[in-house]
């Protein structure tokens, strides 16, 4: 299976600057493991103890992969996959 | 330094005071590159606290998709606090992820929802390390002279 994952501003500096990337895979996480063979670097950026960070959000087409199957969610040819940071924050810890 | 049409801060303050004692949350798209703050669209805080914000994950998507669409970036990342001040606490500075981003930050700690004095600053957050810059408030993006009204001016 061939996917397009679109690749966030902070990441580009593991894809050359690139803003999209082609993956194979069966699964989000073996289209991972794909782009780690490439891109070392990105999965951890992606996933922790073997999950999706808290605070990125990655969807296959429309859906946030949270309400699918994370990283188990099955890819079929042509899907486009959507890494998005959280913009999130707050006074929480504040100084 | 961010250079931001008076308008701009105005819906930015006015957002903030609606949401008051939540943050609120927000961008500024503008042309990607230009690092024109042109077009506000202010965002729901899924999180509905008056010490966190996020964008829900379905707005999230949409609001990139739009951008992407319109060739813009976040140009302005904004939020509230509403009892600290417009500093980025630890947490903004952890989940800082527009390395392009001008940061603001607007305290309604003094006056909350009510109009009167507020705090608004601008910082960059790359790599964990903020920078405070200056902003430079103008009537129009193409002109660089201050707004005519002081009182509009944002507290230093």
């Amino acid at each position: 299976m061939t996917v397009e994952v679109s690749i966030p501003t902070i990441l580009r500096s593991y894809t050359d600057g690139a803003k999209a990337i082609d993956a194979t895979g069966t699964t989000l996480d073996e289209a991972v493991a794909d782009i780690e063979s490439r891109h070392p670097g990105l999965r951890e950026r992606l996933v922790e103890d073997g999950a999706l960070r808290r605070f990125v959000n990655v969807y296959v087409n429309d859906e946030d992969v949270r309400f699918l199957s994370g990283l188990a969610t099955p890819l079929a040819d042509g899907d486009t996959v959507t890494i998005l940071p959280a913009v999130a924050g707050g006074a929480e810890g504040a100084r | 330094m961010l250079v931001i049409a008076v308008e701009i801060v105005e819906e930015i303050v006015a957002h903030a005071r609606r949401d008051h004692p939540d943050e609120a949350c927000g961008v500024v798209a503008g042309p990607e590159g230009s690092d024109r703050p042109e077009r506000f669209i202010p965002m729901v805080n899924a999180a509905r606290s008056p010490t966190f914000y996020e964008f829900e994950s379905g707005d999230l998507l949409r609001l990139y998709r739009d951008m992407d669409a319109r060739g813009e970036e976040p140009v302005i990342v904004y939020h509230s606090h509403t009892s600290t001040e417009a500093y980025p606490s630890r947490t903004d500075i952890s989940y800082a992820s527009e390395p392009n981003a001008h940061y603001v930050l607007v305290s309604t700690r003094e006056t909350g929802a009510e109009l009167g004095a507020y705090e608004l600053r601008s910082f960059r957050i790359v790599d964990g390390v903020v920078s405070e810059e200056e902003v430079r408030v103008v009537q129009a993006l193409d002109q660089v002279e201050p707004p005519p009204n002081p009182q509009r001016r944002p507290s230093p």
